[in-house]
């Protein structure tokens, strides 16, 4: 029987020629990643060694990097602290990815390990974050853990007892329309199959769609495909993952393009035409909850957020910045910008996209997920409604439980910025 | 036999266990005070020390979804919660067995707020209804962290065979 990626993967790294879906192995790690709850991994960490009278050193200060990105920059004396005692650790284990808050590096975590070439296809990745998944952009196997695992990680230099997932084989068919964007294609496949439609099981996307797509939205699809409850989502690396590595990255390495068999067994296939789709809103309060715009076009909003992991790259903020470039924002809405890494931020800069938006009166803040997950600026007041790129809509989910938020593609986010209310953008401006 | 202090539906998140906003806050000995901190009543009731060590959440499918972070089953274990659901998030699953906290798996599950059920090896059964259902044996993956306590005890152990 032949394999997927993802048991070629693990197979490789536990160093068997083969596994089952259901075979416990233990694959070594080829990049383990966390960002402020570093300061838990470390606190675990530190258990782990405590009473062994053995002095307490990671596994391969090379294979770990530590980004700054859920509150940044600090929110609080508690975080500013934790990121202290971070910083020093990674000083005195000698973490050279190490990324620090600061302009001219660093970002959103997931962007990060992509762009500095951290991510290469065949990895084994482990993240202290549920969308660690979207490493598997760049045909590594991808997936998060809590911050103990993280810990057991760092001392072993093994994921232990990992149990090989199930694939569900995504095959994207035909183009995408105009105005309809990668986001449209995942909050589709996550409405398919439902919050926990992929629980335990790895996503591999394939089909003419996902070959033309760059690896900008590939890192979209496998970002949320944790929504559909998956371990990862996958893109078999193929001649975009080695020309974003090369020219975008700057990686020279020779990289392994690992391929699923062509008898390689899966869990179910799922077609998707992607030319049929129109604008897709995931409504409050399920990223499952996900409809066609049309069902919700003129919802009136507040706040719309255009950034995050999910969508804060450069073709994301291309796209707003032509749909508000000479206009302004409605009157009432505030319009918030999180570009995904300083990178992206300077070029923005650089092109005059920051222009276009600031001048059409959005407020563009600096990298970072502290908006999304409500822990640090950009809360809802009661009552009031969000629409965003960003990934998650629980009740909550942007600092208050009494707010709402509806997740869409860029475009979505652009256009309604301007008409107020939930707008197809295929349908002009207002 | 423990009672059912709280019966939530399906795709329970973990911003809902443990609201983001609170995530400064890492270390299980002060994650509890924000145990379904949206939820105020029963967070009330948990901060008063009126739910005894050992009661019982009751949930449906797809329990824990959403972020990694390991708060959402430290306030849990903190207050000796056991979480009996139809599934668990996989992230969220692996946190509770790395933890210690007690979650069950019982893919037909019925219950209401303040039923009386006995969790056994084998089946939960709701003593109020007089109905039983099956339990779902954990991943055997997991089974060697569970037998260790947890995964700190179980990693410890691993980096001793290591050092010889």
């Amino acid at each position: 029987m032949g394999q997927t990626v993802a048991q070629k993967i693990l197979a490789r790294a536990a160093g068997l020629p083969s596994v089952n879906v259901g075979d416990v192995v233990e694959p070594a790690v080829d990049l383990a990643m966390s960002h402020e709850n570093t300061a838990l991994v470390i606190n675990q960490f530190l258990e782990v060694f405590a009473g062994t009278g053995l002095e307490p050193r990671v596994w391969d200060p090379s294979k770990i990097a530590v980004i700054f990105d859920h509150r940044v920059p600090a929110e609080s004396a508690k975080t500013a602290t934790n990121q202290k005692k971070v910083r020093e650790f990674a000083a005195a284990q000698g973490i050279a990815k190490f990324h620090d808050v600061r302009g001219d590096q660093g970002g959103i975590c997931h962007q990060v390990l992509a762009e500095e070439g951290y991510d290469r296809p065949g990895y084994v990745i482990v993240g202290a974050d549920s969308h660690t998944t979207s490493h598997g952009a760049l045909g590594a196997l991808a997936f998060g853990v809590g911050a103990t695992e993280l810990a057991s990680v760092w001392a072993l230099g093994r994921a232990v007892n990992i149990q090989v997932p199930a694939s569900i084989k995504v095959v994207l068919r035909g183009r995408l329309g105009s105005a309809v964007a990668p986001k449209d294609i995942i909050l589709h496949l996550v409405g398919l199959l439902s919050a926990e439609g992929a629980n335990f099981k790895v996503i591999e996307f394939h089909g003419e769609a996902t070959s033309a797509m760059p690896t900008s939205g590939r890192l979209v699809l496998c970002n949320m495909s944790v929504e559909a409850g998956a371990t990862s989502g996958i893109v078999p690396a193929d001649a975009e993952t080695v020309r974003y590595l090369r020219d975008e990255a700057g990686v020279a390495d020779p990289l392994d393009l690992v391929q699923p068999d062509a008898d390689a067994a899966y869990d179910r296939v799922i077609e998707v035409d992607v030319a049929a789709l129109a604008p897709q809103i995931a409504c409050p309060h399920t990223v499952d909850n996900v409809k066609a715009i049309d069902a919700v076009a003129g919802t009136k909003v507040h706040q719309i957020v255009i950034g995050s992991c999910t969508n804060g790259r450069l073709d994301d903020l291309e796209v707003a910045a032509a749909a508000l470039r000479g206009r302004t924002i409605a009157k009432g809405v505030r319009m918030l910008v999180f570009p995904a890494s300083w990178k992206i931020y300077r070029e923005a800069m650089r092109r005059g996209y920051l222009a276009d938006l600031i001048e059409a009166g959005a407020v563009v803040m600096n990298p970072g997920c502290g908006c999304c997950l409500g822990v640090h600026q950009g809360a809802l007041g009661d009552g009031e409604v969000a629409l965003s790129t960003t990934n998650r809509n629980f009740k909550g989910r942007m600092g208050n439980p009494k707010g709402e938020v509806y997740l869409c593609s860029p475009a979505v986010a652009a256009a309604s910025a301007v008409a107020g209310v939930i707008t197809d953008p295929r349908k002009g401006g207002q | 036999m423990s009672k059912v202090v709280f019966a939530l539906g399906d795709d329970i998140s973990t911003d809902d266990i443990y609201p983001g906003r609170f995530m400064a806050t890492v270390l299980p000995s002060e994650t509890p005070q924000y145990c379904f901190a949206d939820h105020a009543e029963f967070n009330g009731k948990l901060k008063s020390g009126q739910v005894p060590a050992g009661s019982i959440v009751l949930a449906r499918n797809n329990f824990g979804c959403g972020s990694s972070r390991e708060q959402a089953a430290s306030t849990l274990q903190g207050h000796g919660l056991v979480i009996v659901a139809r599934s668990f998030a996989r992230i969220f699953m692996q946190n509770a067995i790395n933890l210690g906290l007690r979650v069950v798996v019982a893919p037909e599950v019925e219950g209401s707020e303040g039923d009386e059920l006995e969790v056994g090896p084998e089946k939960v059964v709701n003593r109020t209804t007089g109905k039983s259902y099956g339990i779902v044996p954990l991943p055997k993956a997991r089974q060697a962290i569970i037998d260790a306590g947890g995964l700190i005890p179980y990693t410890r152990k691993r980096v001793l065979e290591k050092a010889g």
